[in-house]
């Protein structure tokens, strides 16, 4: 191929995305030519992953046109985009675990004789993609749930391949391998650009962007907010393009740190997990609110149900108010002694029973203190439950209608509420202002800090750098599901969230494996 | 490092045949251990006269297992098979059998009978976007009743010729009801299991969501496994209208042949999550199903006690499927 002097292989102008309120994408445009490697950068919720799934016919754009060789095009499913040479390597692998490597590398157009697989000429076109993407030393008749993570993303790469793609999107897709394999897949990258692929490689690994990219983009709020040659900007530039929302919130002021000697009301020592866990160590005394930042799944959310005892077979420990404590899930950890609360991720899934009542709702994980020799005392219920709607402004017809029926800040009010009404000690919030609106999110962060005063301990996952900023007394900031690095006080800025998100200046070595900067809170 | 790399010759791959059939091959080696101390300990001995009674009555059950394999390898179950079976057989015997032509018009009507039925199923299911377990219960019900207005009372008719030629031996002693085993799995097995469609079918039952971001045809999969056990249904339909010379509206047996199928799916390997097993296992895990209620009668167990002693060997190889759990680190997965 001589590279098309008529314009870029593909467009996309002014590309528009609604879910429910929130934009995801805004008016975006991208142009991909062939033969070339475009990076695409942007903190969490900057319409990363909502343009990939446009690309590749997952979600329908609400305005805006993709052409592709100068015509128009539209993907009404994966398998058009497919069809249209526009393949993706998603982050969540696509991979079905109880088939072989090679039925899963051919899935979608197996090679076929007399109507059936042929598996001799199937197995022959695994290896060769096998190779190509650099994973020859596979089985192709391993099963694909038998391969650890790493060798998976490789099958990804090779599945990929044979499907001839003229577009290939590489989403986070080194994420889970080692720095040998991540040299392979560069090598394969790049050889395909030679071979006139056009390549988009979302990534936060920006060393790997410099190496890798011709061009990169950056996408702020739903936005592309600049698009530039590789190597014309400096790292922190490229961080001052991301960084720099444009709404703030109302938080509370935050009390002056105070020395403190006392035994903390969570510690956690060495916690590991699978693999997703790395060594946590970490500590949260009784008024102070604690963040979790990083780019999203850095284990951040395993670390909250680890605590929380939703994992099993975790190593490390876990001390309440200095006494080890073993818990086997939510029914133990929220016991008296032990005090702990999470408020789940998803209300719709896990944090609410949606067509139940909001008084069934409220009470739900508060029953056994409400309760007399195996009855619930509807006295001390309804008390307790006109407390939390009080104390949380819940704006409710009445308790006895459907939760369901409540907006969405209301909704994540009452899970923040069921979970109060245990009395917890320790709070443990998996960012719980996602999707609400603004004033219920300034109410949440008021209550955070008045919990806070009156002796709880909070440790608050957020992906919204702009609330860590506002509302932590300190910020561990994970990476690849250790703690990369710890802000407190005057250091928690965003410049210094987004940087140590990605993993950016802490002396570590390029290979991807995190450099466990100042992760000694608690050592 | 290469610029151009080789596909490397891979040796091993027996290990990965292994690992995938075990649960067959485990089946298989239970069932020659049970029958042989079954014909051992019978009466008459092991001769082609007792091998032919059992195998009659094996393959009732294995071509009902056949048709439950279909569906739970999609990750769902047919609660209905039985009464497919059952209302096929109703059907059989209202048909005319008197010449040659007349009894393969009759085969044909009782094939779309089973086909359709489970059409119906898969179409609940996929557009209905109903539970497998809901829907099929529903259905089971209909199927039911349409038997019972086919056949109040049992009775009627099948080709006699074609009956016995069916359920004899050939040459040699070999029970024709397993070379017609043997023949429908050739036909319909086989090429399922090695084409597009079987493919699609157990990357549903594996892992759904990463079917659909591969682009697979997932409606169309689901339709067909849920359409094939009806198919297989109606097979088992004609096959005991072969053994019995009559058809019979039976919920007693509608219900055993149901249960009995999970039990022989699950013996024979199969997972009830889905995403795999074989049918052929299931064949094997049916012949251990029967050949225990054999076992129970050369030895002489009072026959009260043996329906309870057949619900906790289906109670016992149900849970033999949920090893898997244990193995689980996120307890939230134990709810998924």
């Amino acid at each position: 191929m001589d590279g098309s002097a008529t314009g870029p292989l593909f467009r996309m102008e002014g590309v528009s995305k609604r879910y429910g309120g929130v934009n995801a994408l805004t008016g975006a445009d991208l142009a991909v030519e062939a033969g070339r490697i475009h990076g695409v950068l942007g903190e969490n919720g900057a319409g990363k992953s909502t343009l990939m799934k446009i690309m590749t016919g997952v979600v329908r754009p609400d305005e805006g046109r993709m052409t592709l060789d100068g015509r128009a095009v539209t993907f009404a499913s994966p398998a058009a985009a497919n069809a249209a040479g526009i393949v993706c390597i998603f982050q969540e692998l696509s991979l079905v675990p109880d088939l072989s490597v090679a039925d899963n590398i051919c899935i979608s157009n197996p090679p076929r004789r007399f109507g059936l697989i042929d598996g001799r000429t199937q197995r022959r076109i695994a290896e060769e993609a096998l190779a190509r993407a650099g994973g020859e030393d596979i089985h192709p008749l391993a099963p694909i749930k038998d391969l650890p993570l790493s060798r998976r993303q490789l099958v990804e790469i090779a599945k990929a391949l044979v499907r001839n793609p003229r577009i290939l999107i590489l989403d986070e897709a080194t994420s889970a391998l080692t720095a040998a394999d991540v040299r392979k897949v560069f090598s394969v990258l790049k050889r395909l650009r030679q071979e006139g692929l056009a390549l988009l490689y979302i990534s936060h690994r920006m060393a790997e962007i410099a190496e890798l990219a011709d061009e990169c983009t950056v996408f702020r709020n739903g936005r592309n907010v600049g698009t530039f040659k590789s190597g014309t900007k400096t790292d922190t530039e490229i961080v001052e393009l991301m960084i720099g929302r444009e709404y703030s919130h109302a938080f509370p002021p935050k009390p002056a740190p105070k020395a403190s000697t006392e035994t903390p009301a969570l510690e956690v020592r060495n916690l590991s997990w699978n693999n997703r866990l790395k060594d946590i160590s970490l500590t949260a005394r009784a008024g102070e609110i604690v963040g979790l930042g990083g780019l999203d799944g850095q284990g951040q959310r395993e670390l909250l149900l680890a605590l929380f005892g939703v994992l099993r077979s975790t190593t490390g420990e876990v001390l309440i108010d200095g006494k080890k404590c073993n818990l086997s899930g939510p029914s133990d950890a929220k016991q008296g002694h032990v005090g702990m609360a999470l408020i789940p991720e998803d209300r719709k899934t896990e944090g609410l029973m949606l067509p139940m009542s909001v008084r069934d709702n409220l009470s739900m994980a508060s029953l056994g203190r409400l309760s007399k020799g195996g009855l619930v005392d509807r006295a001390a219920e309804n008390r307790a439950i006109d407390e939390m709607i009080a104390l949380l402004q819940i704006k409710t017809d009445g308790t006895s209608v459907a939760v369901g029926t409540l907006s969405g800040g209301n909704q994540q009010k009452i899970v923040i509420a069921k979970w109060l009404m245990t009395k917890p000690k320790v709070i443990l919030l998996n960012d719980p202002t996602r999707g609400i609106d603004v004033g219920t999110k300034a109410e949440i962060y008021q209550l955070l800090r008045k919990l806070a005063d009156q002796g709880a301990a909070i440790l608050f996952y957020s992906t919204d750098y702009d609330e860590l900023v506002g509302c932590c007394d300190r910020v561990l900031v994970l990476y690849d599901g250790a703690v990369g690095r710890v802000l407190s006080g005057a250091e928690i800025t965003e410049r210094a969230l987004v940087s140590s998100a990605l993993n950016l200046g802490g002396g570590h070595a390029e290979d991807g494996t995190p450099a466990l900067a100042g992760a000694g809170a608690a050592r | 490092m290469t610029d151009r790399a080789l596909p490397v010759a891979h040796g091993g791959d027996w290990r990965f045949w292994l690992g995938e059939h075990r649960g067959t091959l485990l089946a298989l080696g239970v069932f020659i251990l049970m029958f042989a101390l079954y014909t051992g300990n019978h009466p008459a001995g092991f001769n082609a006269d007792v091998v032919t009674t059992a195998a009659n009555k094996g393959v009732l059950l294995a071509l009902v297992a056949v048709a439950q394999t279909f569906v739970v390898v999609t990750s769902g179950i047919d609660l209905s098979v039985g009464a497919i079976f059952v209302l096929c057989n109703c059907v059989a015997s209202r048909m005319f059998w008197e010449t040659g032509l007349e009894s393969a018009a009759s085969v044909i009507i009782v094939l779309l009978t089973g086909l359709a039925c489970g059409a119906l199923n898969g179409l609940i299911v996929i557009y209905g976007r109903l539970q497998p377990i809901v829907t099929t219960i529903a259905t089971g019900a209909v199927f039911f009743g349409i038997a019972l207005l086919f056949r109040e009372s049992p009775g009627g008719d099948v080709n006699e010729d074609l009956a016995d030629f069916m359920t004899n031996q050939f040459p040699g002693g070999i029970p024709a009801s397993a070379v017609a085993l043997f023949v429908v799995m050739l036909v319909i097995w086989t090429p399922f299991r090695r084409s597009m469609l079987g493919r699609v079918v157990y990357a549903v039952g594996s892992a759904e969501q990463a079917a659909y971001m591969s682009g697979l045809q997932i409606r169309r999969a689901k339709f067909a496994a849920y359409a094939l056990s009806g198919l297989l249904c109606a097979i088992g339909g004609l096959f005991i209208t072969f053994v019995t010379y009559t058809g019979e509206a039976s919920l007693d047996n509608a219900n055993a042949y149901t249960l009995n199928s999970i039990a022989a799916v699950v013996l024979g390997g199969v997972s009830l999550f889905g995403g795999r097993g074989s049918a052929v296992g299931a064949i094997f895990g049916a012949l251990i199903f029967r050949t225990i209620g054999d076992l129970l009668f050369v030895f002489d167990l009072d026959p009260l006690w043996q329906p309870l002693f057949l619900g906790i060997v289906l109670l016992v190889s149900v849970c033999l499927g949920s090893f898997r759990l244990i193995r689980i680190r996120n307890r939230l997965d134990l709810f998924g």
